[in-house]
Order: structure tokens, then C-alpha cells, then sequence
């Protein structure tokens, strides 16, 4: 995590020093926009919420921060109405309210944008905002409203454009202005950057400031930390669904945040690559796919490859092809010309995933549940899912079963993986462990050639660790690795060399030691090559 | 006192086992109220429903006679089903089965030889595969959806038998009566108990069972087939091919369904008649579910419905009560069955007001 990631922070730091005087004046008056006490709720096995108190002043920036799984969505789904309390009150204005529904927080002055949209692609901005209001809003007052939101607050949106033609940001900002046109109080951001490139998330920041700057509280959670440094100005760190600490952003660094978060202090591991990349592993020459269906992105011309003992990092921006890369490299998807993909030589573009497991090749793909794993089926069975053929688990099509248990222990062990025992069903593990299952199941087959789509996502920081240094690991025993992300901390930490996916087309490769977060971002955006990527600098 | 439902973390294994039998208890329960609602004594109808029928050893092979088709159907079904394929067509391929395999009879009931029953067997399997065969084609082909084509498939199958046995393949010497010739004995299934009409065909069906209970336990089809069925995605990611295990599913139950069909008509019913089957093909569907899927499940539950078909009938006898109580059984069966399910994934709490409210 470089420091130099925070993105306006002389902006920040001097609305900080201004917010909080501020915000001293309010309390002294005890007059919060809104006090939580002792919000508590459990769900089968696990206390989501354990008495978290949390309080915000008007016009303040208030982080929410932790790990995956820290009950962050659960606090905020209690305070949006979509979930009730099991014990504990909200107070709202001064007033004790009890929130039943979304739409009793939203006519309490409370607004949301969540992390995934609800917008409709085949509809125009306008008409996706007009479907959202009430039936008797005037809808020739609401254009010029619209209009003169997104001009204050710097949210340039044409209203007439059809949704699928917008980006990830342009979308966001239709559920920003949707929310404000409901003139709220308090405004609840749910991750909103985890899906926005490094330009798109400094214009999200200089709109919360603005926004904050007139009053609007914002709540707002995230768990990558130069963002709460760069915008925050008070933070309520929540671990294991308690709050660990209540602070002042301004006078914490990154990593002491980080430290409060995880509750142990990381090992920061030696990645240091090793001598030269040896031999081609995966050679992939102009690569194509046609899109499936309207929402799928077609692959045009993806040519890069992979050397034994590297890994290459695939950044981007969700939904410009890394699906359809991994299902192509996996063999979901074959393609015509079967010498555009290269195993050690060997064409392979129209042999299926079993061929190509036999030629040495693993695959990881971003969906845990229903395609890297069976939900229903126990981590035996899904041991066996991709390893009985490699592995010979299978004698005249029976299924030898003491092999396959031993295969699920190994894996369970070598990754500890938290299960009740290897029996246990794939969908009731959490998140982060049935990950940790996935990767060492992958791992234990000793692929000399693997690829994965967001090894660590969802995943709290010590399995990300973890699995951080399993890659590594395999590199180092001489397996090429592709990792595809849209985590960059991630791209950069463990990477060799990066390049970028954008709209299907896939970057030149640069080593990552020489590219800087922007150079990336530029990439990420569309930029092909490095000519290109100054350029776009220097324009900046 | 007030209840509510808590999710469990994970589905209860002995509930999978407790459910149906509390679902049994509560069925004979809600029996005792309603026979004495009728003014039966319930004492007695309980007897004559559940245990009259198996007093004999011929009720014994009464039972397993009824058992055989629903068995052979349910069991090949509940595979497919497991995949994710919806045949509900097995009544067609059991009927085609009887035509393909009974065709054979009638057109060498003069040949008497060891390999007549054999080749019988064959054609009938071959005959529910061939009726299943085209629904897998238009499912792999056009994706049309099973569900439809095999249903439509079954009415195109009766009315097939029926214009044979109205005309081609009448009896001669048979005044006329819509029936084909009485089969000779080398195409009747050999009895396996005496003093009963329990046939060649219960030892199919066990066969079936153990052969699916092995499939699906052991083999890498088995687990092709579970994978496909619960999460297409990850079955293409490992490898596997969903028109396989389509074409594999429907092959299955199609030919499982023939084998059923030739069995009634070579076995009880001796000869091509317009309507074969009493809806074998349908309560299949309801003996695979109530079975959980799972062969041996499938089994008691084919034992279960057979016994609730005899009991019926000996109710009728022995107190005169109407054959609506059989359906009245199986329904509350079905019923209770289906309720109780919900301890396999939920438990019982009792509830505060508080937690009601919300």
C-alpha cells in the first residue's frame, strides 16, 4: 500500500482541520445527525453486530472501515431499513427512530448507493431517474433539476444517453444524483470505488467534498485505507462485528489504520523474484472471441505471453472482458483458430479444460460459489471437481475415495482452511476460506502453468496473504502465472510484469517495478502503449 | 405458545432420515381423525389399510407387482432429475416400450425359444430410449425445454397404442375387442414366487436400484451428473459436457421407462391392451421425490405407494369405504412429506413476541 496513492490530500487535509472544528461545535451542543446504540444482530452462527455504537455530525465524512466479513453491510443494512436490530436503538436528530423500511429511511432524509446498481441498460438516464421518483413528481421540473444537480456538484451526465453506453462511473454518478435529488441528510456509500478507475475515483472525491461542504453527511465504506486517509475525516473501525476504535482520520497514518482493522500486525513477505523467467509456458497471438450475447465483450487480438518462474498481473476495470479472458484460457470457451493459444507449444485453442489440465494447465475463475465450487457438494467431491484426472482418482471410471480424501485433507491442511472437516458443504464456508480451499486445490495439483481471476477478492487480509504468498511460491518452483484483478495494491505487490484488459483489448506488458499507479490507470482506460500513456500525462 | 422457523447453518442429516417418518406418523394421525369423522372405526381401517394387505403371502407379491414399474421408472428418473433434466414423459416411453417389446411377442407367438424374452427386453429398452431420444434431441439441439416436448411426446405415444390395438395388431379371434393376442409363454415373464404374480420384473428393478445406487455413488458419471445438475457453470469449468449428461439422463430414464412397459404387458397383463398403465409413469415422478432422489429412498418409496394402491382396495372390500380414501392418503402423505422437509433445512424456536413483530 504506497502512501503516494492518496489522491488530494493537501485538499482533504485542510477540509479535515476545517470539519472538525465544526464538528466540536456540534457536539458540544449534542446535536448528532445520528447516534447509533448498541446496534446488535446475529444471524445462524455468526454475530454479525455486537453493541456497535457510531455516531456522525452533519457535513461529516464518516468512514466506515473493515476487513470482509467485519459487518459493515450489516450495520449499514440495519440503518437503511432493509434489516432490523436485534437489540439496540437509532437516534435521528435527537429523536429515537425505529427504521422498518428503505422507505422510511429514505423519507427520514437517509439516501443510499450501493454497490451494484439498479439501473435498467435499455433505458435512457432520465427515464431511469424518473422510474425511481413518485408517481406525482413533475417530470419537466425534474430535468432542469437533474441538470442543475450535476452541474454543482461536478457530475457531468448527459440525460438523454442510454445506460449500456455509459460507464462504470458515469453510472455510479446516476445513483449519486438520484440519491441527492431526494435532498438527503445522509448519504451511504457502499465501496463505491471498488469498481472505478483511478481518475474516476478523485472526480467521486472532489463531489463528496463539495457535498460534505454543504452540510450532507456522508457515510462511507470502504476498506482501502488511502481513501479514508485522502476523504474521511472521522473513522469506526469494525472487527468481527465490534468496534475496535472510534478515530480522527488526520491524526492516523495507513498503516495504523490498517493495524486497527486487522488486529495483528501483517508480515510484510520478501516477494523478490527470483532469477531469470525461464521458457514460454502460455502463448497466447491474436486471440479472438466473439461476444455470446449483448452483455458479454467480445476479445480482439489478445496477444501476450507467460514465461516459467513470472507471474504477469491483468489489471482492469469489472466487465471489460476478464470473464471471457478466463473462460477462453480455460477452455469454457474455444476458439477457431486453435494455434492462437500456445501450451509449451502445443495449440490448444480448441481443446476443451480437461485437455488442457492434462497439458499442465490450472484455472481459477473469479465465482467462487456455482462455477470455481458446487455449493451443495462437500470439499471431497469438490477436491475430486478438477483434480481426479490429473491426480488418477479414478480407477475404470470408479471414483477411488481414500485418494480424493487425502487430496481434500492436503489441501485443507497446507492452506488451513477453517471447516468442519473436509464433509463440510462448499456453501458453508465463508468467503475467504473456501478461496483459500479453490487456490490450494489448484495448487496441490502442481499446475505448471496457472491462471486466476481475482485471487483475493472478498477475501479478509490474512488469507489474502496467504494465498499472496502461494502464488508467489508456485512461481518460484518454476509456474508461469497469469493473475487477472481490479485490485492494483494486489497487481503490484505480486507481479512481474502488468499489463491492462480494456473493452476487450488487452495492453502491452510493462515490468511492473517501472509503472506507476497512473501510468496503470491510463492503461486500464485504454491506452495501449507507453507513447500513448505519456501523451495522456502530459495532457493531464 | 408461539413458534418460528430459525435457518439452520447447515441442512440436518437426521432430519433427512426422522422427516419422512414423522410425515408417516403425522399421515396416520390425521387418518384416526378422519375415520372417525367417517364413523369407521380407525382401529380397523388402519388394518385393513396398512396391514390386511400383507397378511398373505400373495399380498406380498401384490405389493411387489404394483412396486416393479414404479421402481424401474422413479429410480432412472430421479437421475435425471438429479442432472437437472425434467422428463415427465416416462409414461410415453413406457408405452412405447410396451409396443416395441410387445410388437415382438406378437410377431413371433408362434416361435417358442429361449431368446424370444431376451430380445423382448431389448426392444422395449430400445423403445423408451428411442421416445426419449427426441426431446434430448430438440433440448441439445434447440434448447426446447424437456418439460414440454416429453409431455407432448406421452399423449402422441397412447393414442399410438391405441390405433395399433384398434386395428393392425387386433386379435383375430378376438371378437373384435380392441386387445392383441394373449402372449405365448415363451414371451411371458417367468413367475419368481409360487402361489403369487410376482415376476421376472422385481428382480429388474432391484437390479436397477443397486446398478443407480452404484452410478451415482461411485462413478465419475454419477458425480458428472450431481456437478451438472447443481451448478452448470462449475461442470463446464471441470470439464464436463452438459449435452452428454442430457443425452445420458434421458437415455436412462427413456430406457428405463420401456423396461417398465414391457414388463406389465409381458408380465400381468399378459397382452397389448388400449391403456396400459395406470399412470405408472407419473406417480414415478411423485415415488422419486418422496424417495429424496436417492435409489434405496426410491425403493421404500415405490414399496410405500404400492402398499397405499392395495390398501385401498382391501379398505374397499373389507369396510366398503370409498376409493377416494386412497387418493386422500396419498395426498396427505405427500403433503406432510413435503411440510416436514422444512426441518431438514430449518429448526423450531419458540418465539418471543418481540421476535414475532419483526
Amino acid at each position: 500500500m504506497s502512501p503516494d496513492f492518496s489522491l488530494n490530500s493537501v485538499n482533504s487535509d485542510l477540509l479535515v482541520s476545517f470539519t472538525i472544528d465544526h464538528r466540536r461545535l456540534i457536539t458540544l451542543q449534542g446535536e448528532f445527525l445520528i447516534q447509533l446504540d448498541g446496534m446488535t444482530k446475529s444471524f445462524p452462527g455468526v454475530l454479525a453486530n455486537d453493541r456497535v455504537n457510531l455516531t456522525i455530525a452533519p457535513g461529516e465524512i464518516h468512514a466506515l472501515l473493515g476487513e470482509n466479513g467485519a459487518g459493515k453491510s450489516t450495520l449499514v443494512k440495519m440503518i437503511y431499513g432493509i434489516l432490523r436490530p436485534d437489540q439496540g436503538q437509532i437516534k435521528w436528530k435527537g429523536n429515537t427512530v425505529e427504521i422498518t423500511s428503505p422507505a422510511f429511511a429514505r423519507n427520514l432524509g437517509i439516501a443510499m448507493v450501493f454497490q451494484h446498481f439498479s439501473l435498467f441498460d435499455s433505458l435512457t438516464v432520465f427515464e431511469n431517474i424518473v422510474l425511481g421518483m413518485d408517481a406525482s413528481t413533475d417530470t419537466s421540473k425534474l430535468r432542469s433539476e437533474i441538470e442543475d444537480i450535476s452541474t454543482r456538484y461536478g457530475l457531468p451526465l448527459d440525460a438523454n444517453r442510454h445506460v449500456y453506453t455509459l460507464s462504470v462511473g458515469e453510472r455510479q454518478r446516476i445513483e449519486i444524483i438520484r440519491c441527492l435529488l431526494q435532498h438527503p441528510s445522509l448519504l451511504v456509500m457502499d465501496e463505491p470505488t471498488s469498481v472505478l478507475t483511478p481518475q474516476e475515483v478523485e472526480k467521486l472525491f472532489e463531489t463528496l467534498n463539495r457535498l460534505a461542504d454543504e452540510g450532507l453527511s456522508i457515510l462511507y465504506i470502504s476498506h482501502k485505507l488511502d481513501e479514508i486517509k485522502a476523504l474521511c475525516h472521522h473513522a469506526t473501525i469494525l472487527r468481527g462485528g465490534k468496534v475496535v476504535d472510534s478515530v480522527q482520520v488526520e491524526t492516523e497514518t495507513p498503516s495504523s489504520l490498517a493495524a486497527k482493522m486487522m488486529g495483528e500486525s501483517l508480515a510484510t513477505s520478501n516477494l523478490e523474484q527470483q532469477g531469470e523467467p525461464g521458457e514460454i509456458r502460455l502463448q497466447v497471438s491474436g486471440l479472438n472471441v466473439l461476444a455470446v450475447d449483448e452483455f458479454s465483450i467480445p476479445l480482439k487480438n489478445i496477444t501476450f505471453e507467460v514465461r516459467s518462474g513470472e507471474i504477469l498481473g491483468v489489471a482492469g476495470v469489472a466487465g471489460n472482458g476478464q470473464d471471457e479472458l478466463l473462460k477462453a484460457l480455460s477452455g469454457e470457451t474455444l476458439t477457431a483458430d486453435s494455434s492462437a493459444l500456445q501450451i509449451d507449444g502445443k495449440p490448444c485453442g480448441g481443446k476443451g479444460p480437461n485437455a488442457r489440465r492434462m497439458l499442465g494447465m490450472s484455472t481459477i475463475p473469479e465465482e467462487r460459489l456455482g462455477h470455481g465450487a458446487v455449493p451443495g457438494m462437500s470439499l471431497v467431491d469438490n477436491g475430486l471437481l478438477t483434480a481426479f484426472q490429473r491426480l488418477e482418482f479414478l480407477t475404470g471410471g470408479f471414483i477411488v475415495r481414500g485418494a480424493s480424501e487425502l487430496f481434500a485433507q492436503e489441501v485443507v491442511r497446507r492452506f488451513n482452511v477453517k471447516s468442519h472437516g473436509i464433509e463440510a458443504v462448499a456453501s458453508s464456508l465463508s468467503g475467504g476460506n473456501l478461496q483459500k480451499f479453490i487456490v490450494g486445490r489448484e495448487i496441490c495439483q502442481k499446475p505448471e502453468l496457472l491462471v486466476v481471476s481475482q485471487p483475493t477478492w472478498g477475501v479478509d487480509a490474512g488469507a489474502a496473504q496467504t494465498i499472496h504468498e502461494a502464488l508467489r511460491q508456485l512461481a518460484s518452483e518454476g509456474t508461469a502465472v497469469v493473475v487477472i484483478s481490479q485490485d492494483l495494491d494486489e497487481l503490484m505487490k505480486i507481479s512481474d510484469r502488468i499489463s491492462a484488459i480494456c473493452a476487450g483489448e488487452l495492453s502491452q506488458t510493462y515490468p511492473a517495478a517501472g509503472v506507476t499507479i497512473e501510468q496503470i490507470g491510463l492503461m486500464m482506460a485504454g491506452a495501449h502503449s507507453v507513447d500513448e500513456i505519456t501523451e495522456k500525462v502530459d495532457a493531464i | 405458545m408461539l413458534f418460528k422457523l430459525i435457518k439452520r447453518p447447515e441442512p440436518s442429516r437426521a432430519m433427512v432420515f426422522v422427516s419422512p417418518l414423522v410425515a408417516l406418523g403425522l399421515t396416520l394421525l390425521s387418518g384416526i381423525v378422519l375415520f372417525q369423522i367417517m364413523g369407521v372405526n380407525p382401529g380397523q381401517a388402519l388394518y385393513a389399510f396398512f396391514v390386511e394387505p400383507l397378511t398373505s403371502k400373495y399380498g406380498w407379491g401384490e405389493l411387489g407387482v404394483k412396486a416393479t414399474p414404479l421402481v424401474l421408472i422413479a429410480v432412472a428418473l430421479s437421475i435425471g432429475f438429479r442432472a437437472g433434466v425434467w422428463n415427465i414423459g416416462a409414461e410415453g416411453q413406457l408405452t412405447l416400450g410396451a409396443i416395441c417389446g410387445g410388437g415382438i411377442a406378437l410377431w413371433l407367438y408362434q416361435v417358442d425359444s429361449i431368446f424370444v424374452l431376451p430380445l423382448m427386453v431389448v426392444c422395449g429398452i430400445a423403445g423408451g430410449m428411442l421416445w426419449a431420444a427426441i426431446p434430448a434431441f430438440l433440448r441439445t439441439r434447440f434448447n426446447a425445454n424437456e418439460i414440454l416436448t416429453s409431455l407432448m411426446l406421452t399423449y402422441v405415444a397412447t393414442l399410438f397404442l391405441s390405433v395399433l390395438v384398434h386395428g393392425p395388431w387386433r386379435d383375430p379371434d378376438g371378437f373384435n375387442f380392441p386387445e392383441s393376442r394373449i402372449f405365448s409363454d415363451a414371451a411371458t415373464l417367468p413367475l419368481i414366487l409360487d402361489g403369487t404374480r410376482l415376476h421376472l420384473g422385481w428382480i429388474f428393478a432391484l437390479v436397477v436400484v443397486a446398478s443407480a445406487w452404484i452410478l451415482m455413488a461411485r462413478t465419475i458419471i454419477g458425480f458428472q451428473i450431481k456437478v451438472v445438475g447443481e451448478a452448470p457453470a462449475a461442470g463446464r469449468y471441470a470439464g464436463f459436457s452438459v449435452n452428454k449428461v442430457i443425452w445420458f439422463a434421458l437415455m436412462m430414464s427413456g430406457g428405463a421407462a420401456g423396461l417398465a412397459g414391457l414388463v406389465e404387458v409381458s408380465g400381468p397383463i399378459g397382452q397389448l391392451l388400449p391403456s396400459i398403465s395406470p399412470g405408472y409413469g407419473f406417480t414415478a415422478i411423485i415415488v422419486a421425490f418422496v424417495g429424496r432422489l436417492h435409489p434405496v429412498g426410491v425403493l421404500l418409496a415405490g414399496l410405500l405407494l404400492a402398499l397405499s394402491y392395495l390398501g385401498g382396495e382391501s379398505a374397499q372390500i373389507s369396510l366398503n369405504l370409498p376409493l377416494a380414501v386412497t387418493g386422500v392418503f396419498q395426498g396427505m402423505l405427500l403433503f406432510f412429506l413435503l411440510a416436514c422437509d422444512v426441518l431438514i433445512q430449518y429448526r423450531i424456536v419458540p418465539a418471543t413476541a418481540k421476535s414475532i413483530a419483526s
